[in-house]
This record gives C-alpha cells, structure tokens and sequence, in this order.
C-alpha cells in the first residue's frame, strides 16, 4: 500500500503534466470568454454564455467522440493539421491535454469573471483620471485585483482535469505513458485481475491530491477578499 | 486665466443646466443641496460624464465642445479628480497609489516637489501601508497627494470629506487649508457644508435643482449675497499676522485691525477669521470702557429682514464687510439706515484651529 508501481508513477507523472499544460493553455481564451462576458453586452450574449459552458453539462463521453470528430487525422481539422504541421492529438498526450483544457475551461472562466467582475470599476475610473489608459487600467489596475480569483479558477480548473476520464479515454485512448492518467490507471487497475490493491492506491492518491489542490484554491481565494477587508 | 463651463445634461428627470466663469486660481466651492447636479458637473469636467450640450475649458484649453465635436478622453485632460470614496489601489502600497499618476503624467513634478507634498499632507509615516491599513481621513489625505502628484491643471474635490465624521472632518480641514493656501493649482470644491465653504473657499457658485443659483465671493456667501437660499451667516476676513501686544495678537485687514489671544503663528502668516452674525452689536457712538476687544467702524451698506423680528444689517469696513443680527427693535431704537456710519463690537471672532495650534508655522 505504501509504495507505488513504476506504472503507477509514471500515471501520476502523465497526469499533473496533462493538467498542468492544459490549464495553461486554456487560460488565454478563458481570460478572453471572461472579459467579453463580464465587460461587454451584445445580442446573443445569452446564448455564447450557455455554449461556453457546455463542457461542464455535456456527457464527458460525448466531448469525446465530438473531438474525435473534429481532431480525429482523418477529420477535417484533425487532418489538415496533421498534414500541414505534423501535429497528431489521437492516440497522444497532447489530445489528453486537448480534452483536459476544454472540459476545465468553464472552471477558469467562471472563476476569471467573478472576480473581474468584483473588481470596483470605480477603481478603474480613478486609474483613468490619473491618465492610463485601457490596456493599462488593465494590466496594472484590474488584473492584479482579480488575480487571485484567477489563480483560484486555475488551481480548480487543475484538480477537475485530474479526474477526467470520459473524454480522454474516448478521444485518445487508454495508452500507458501516452494517455493513462490517473483515472484510466485506476480504471485499468480494476479490470485487472488482483488489482484491487492498485486501485485502492491510486484512489486515495487521487483524494489526497484534490485535497491539497482544493485547499490552495480556498487560500488564493482568501487572499483575494483580503484586499477589501 | 479661467475655468469655463457650460452644461447641459438631461439624466431622466433630472436636467441640468449650468453656466459658470471661474477663476483659475484659489478655490472654488460648488455649494447647493444634495441633487444639486454638483458631482455631475465635476464629473463632467473630469470627463466621466458626458453632458449632450456644453463646452467646457481650463484657460483656453478646450477639453469638450459638442459644437465642435471635441470631447478629450479623460485620461488625457490633466483634470485631478478626488472622489467621495478615496479610491485608493488596494493592492498597492500608499507610495505607489501617490507615484500612479505621476508616473503617467507627461511632465513630472521633481521629487522635491513630490516631498513637499507628502510633507504638507503628513503622508511620510504612511507611505509603506496598504490602504487597508489606513484610516478614513489617511485615505482621503493620500487621495489628495496621489491627484496633487499627476500635476492637474485643475483640481476637483467631490465631497472628499462626506464620508467622514466630525471628529475625521476636523483632522483634514487644516491640510485643505495648507493645499489651498501652498499647491499652486486651483481647486473646485464640491461640498454642501457652509463651515467648509467658509473655511476654504475664495469664491462660490451655488448651485439648486440642477441651476446655478447664484455667484460671488466667499465674503458675499458669508454676507447671505448669493442667491435666495441662504441667510447671512457672518463675516470671513482674510488677514495677516501683524505683531503682538501683550496676550493678544493683532491681525490686520483692508478696513482695520483684530485682536485676538495670543496665538504661536510667525508674523506674516495669512489667516482667515469668521465673525458670526449673532457675535456683532451695533452702537450709535464709540463705546469705552468695554470687554470686548474689538471695536470697528463701519458704514452701513443695507438692512435685510429676515423675519422673527430679526434684521441682518450688513457693514462695510474698509474692503471687509461684517454683518450684524440685531432685532428689529433695536433698528428702530438705533435708526439705523444705509450709508451710515456704526460701531460694530466684536463678541468673539473665529480662527482657524491651525492657527490658535501654530501649525500655519510651516513654510
């Protein structure tokens, strides 16, 4: 029970390096969704509100058959830019990011627009007649206030992904060191016979880390209200 | 050298509708009850607000004219704004809310001048806090230094002392009084406390229900020359600290001479004293042999009934203009009529608290 299988290691290592990249990759566009949302009203905004957060409702399986579609080498997309760059998501860790970023996406932007949101636009107005502009109310004003809510969307965007598992394993598979993260292990652990063990391993691995991640996310969180207290 | 502002904005059923001159220099008070369109109009000015109609310049400088289409953005108006709410960074240390804004500015203030400032302000102790440790009145000090900093051609206050309470008021009045009196920038003072306008103000434009009521200087406002929504409430008389004479000081004025207890201030030192209305008795001939220590001759410049059997008789002396609120009683006993001449007896005549502290000391 105490020590971990070279396979096991290696599930935990694919994992915090799939969840690491995605969160980073999706936070640029769900720092875009959260600041079109939280700053602009426009017709239909109803409706890109709902479709960006989709992932969080749609069956996890269904996201993966739907980026099998579009990624897939023989799709469209999928295809083209596999021929024209050379980039592949099926059947490789890359395509497990793929799923990861999407599915956590809504985490970050919904976090990212709370916080934005939060922020005293009064504050904004004061930057103003000081003489910065936009992108520097922005930059030095803004986003520094709504930073630990963005860190805070992150951290949880970065747990959640530690526990996908009906998107990847659709999308790209169950292959060890490729696209066998934590949840596939387990999954694998317990199709194996006498792998009981193993399973009840990584759960609580599994448990620990959320534990560790969720309690980071509550700290930035508090941070955040520090500065208005 | 002047302020210019025409003004006319509808916000539903609200209009408002202003034209004023100002002075470029000193302090302007923007007087009137709340709903007044006060903070509309330094909005305006700042440039958060955008009127429908209107031209509005500093010194010949246009910064929005709907007839020409000019509307300057508001970060490049060099207006300084300091709101109600202080609005200070929250995440940023006092000294860098203080340098936001001069950093920005595209003609800095040297660093002496900057510790001029954060010296006149009593900013010095405060400058590493967080603004979440500062009180409400240190956060409405720093809200001044961090818009003094940028280099305004024009300063607007919007209540910056609303927020606070009596004891809070007190605390900031004096640095009011020093930036009006050191800061060579001219200021607009939205408020709608009399105290404050006598204190501060050079001149006043009263403002009611979204129209300028009326116009003049702080010693008209005083006299109840404004507009019809006020009565007189005094006299505000700038002086000078001319000598002292055994526990008293003298302070002199175009028209005479006060003396007043015995105060720490240098010779020389400007200071502003308010005489109320209730304080000045009248006589026909010079009184002798009285505790009062001052005495003024006066001319009588009109009689105003303010109902209740009270008369307010407004005097001239020298340039400085008193007002005395007597009984009608006492008018008719006296006979008092316009053009003549009085002695007014000074009950007791009120100085900056500053001043009586020595803090005026300062250079």
């Amino acid at each position: 029970m105490t020590t971990l299988s070279d396979a096991e290691i290696e599930a935990l290592l694919l994992s915090l390096r799939v969840s690491s990249v995605a969160v980073l990759a999706a936070l640029p566009f769900a720092l875009a969704a959260a600041l079109l949302l939280a700053r602009r009203n426009f017709p239909g905004k109803i409706l890109v509100d709902a479709v960006l957060h989709m992932p969080l409702v749609l069956p996890p399986v269904a996201m993966g058959y739907l980026l099998l579609v579009v990624f897939g080498t023989r799709a469209g997309l999928g295809g083209w830019l596999y021929e024209t760059f050379g980039i592949r998501f099926v059947f490789n860790w890359t395509g497990a990011v793929l799923a990861a970023a999407i599915l956590t996406f809504p985490f970050q932007m919904r976090a990212i627009r709370l916080s934005l949101e939060s922020v005293d636009a009064g504050l904004s107005d004061a930057a103003r007649s000081l003489g910065a502009r936009t992108f520097d109310r922005f930059r030095n004003v803004t986003l520094p206030l709504a930073l630990p809510g963005v860190v805070a969307g992150a951290i949880t965007a970065f747990a959640a992904s530690l526990g996908e598992f009906g998107a990847i394993i659709t999308f790209v598979s169950n292959i060890p060191g490729q696209t066998r993260t934590l949840p596939l292990a387990i999954y694998t652990a317990l199709q194996t016979p006498g792998g009981e063990a193993a399973a009840a391993r990584l759960a609580a691995l599994s448990i620990l880390l959320a534990l560790i991640f969720m309690t980071l996310a509550e700290f930035a969180q508090r941070r955040a209200r520090s500065f208005f207290a | 050298m002047s302020v210019d502002v025409r003004l006319r904005h509808r916000q539903g059923a609200f209009v408002l509708d202003v034209a004023f001159e100002s002075e470029a220099s000193g302090v302007t008070a923007l007087f009137g009850p709340s709903g007044a369109g006060k903070t509309t109009i330094v909005h305006a000015i700042a440039g958060l607000v955008r009127p429908q109609e209107g031209r509005i310049a500093i010194d010949g400088r246009v910064l929005f004219d709907s007839n020409r289409n000019v509307d300057v953005p508001v970060e490049d108006r060099r207006v300084g704004l300091v709101f109600q709410d202080a609005r200070l960074f929250p995440h940023m240390r006092v000294d860098d809310n203080l340098r936001f804004g001069w950093r920005r500015a595209k003609e800095r203030m040297s660093e002496a001048d900057i510790a001029r400032i954060v010296e006149m302000l009593g900013l010095g102790p405060l400058l590493a806090r967080t603004p979440a440790r500062l009180s409400g009145g240190e956060k409405s000090r720093v809200a001044l230094g961090r818009a003094l900093l940028a280099s305004p051609s024009l300063l607007l206050l919007d209540e910056p002392l609303a927020a606070l309470d009596a004891a809070r008021k007190a605390e900031i009045l004096p640095y009011l009084e020093r930036l009006r009196d050191e800061a060579r920038v001219p200021i607009f003072h939205v408020s709608h406390s009399v105290d404050e306008v006598l204190r501060l103000a050079d001149r006043v434009v009263l403002l009611d229900r979204g129209h300028v009521a009326g116009k003049g200087s702080v010693f008209d406002f005083a006299a109840g020359e404004i507009g019809q929504l006020l009565p007189a409430t005094g006299a505000v008389i700038d002086t000078r600290l001319e000598g002292h004479d055994g526990g008293l000081s003298l302070l002199s004025f175009e028209g005479g001479r006060l003396a007043v207890a015995r105060m720490a201030a240098p010779l020389g030192s400007r200071l502003r004293v308010r005489i109320r209305a209730e304080d000045v008795l009248l006589a026909r001939e010079e009184p002798r042999a009285i505790s009062a220590n001052n005495v003024l001759a006066a001319r009588i410049a009109s009689l105003r009934d303010i109902g209740n059997g009270q008369v307010d008789v407004h005097l001239a002396c020298g340039r400085a203009r008193l007002t005395a609120r007597i009984t009608q009683a006492s008018t008719a006993r006296l006979a008092l009529k316009p053009g003549e001449m009085v002695f007014a007896v000074l009950k007791s005549v009120i100085l900056d608290p500053r001043a009586l502290r020595g803090v005026g000391a300062l250079e």
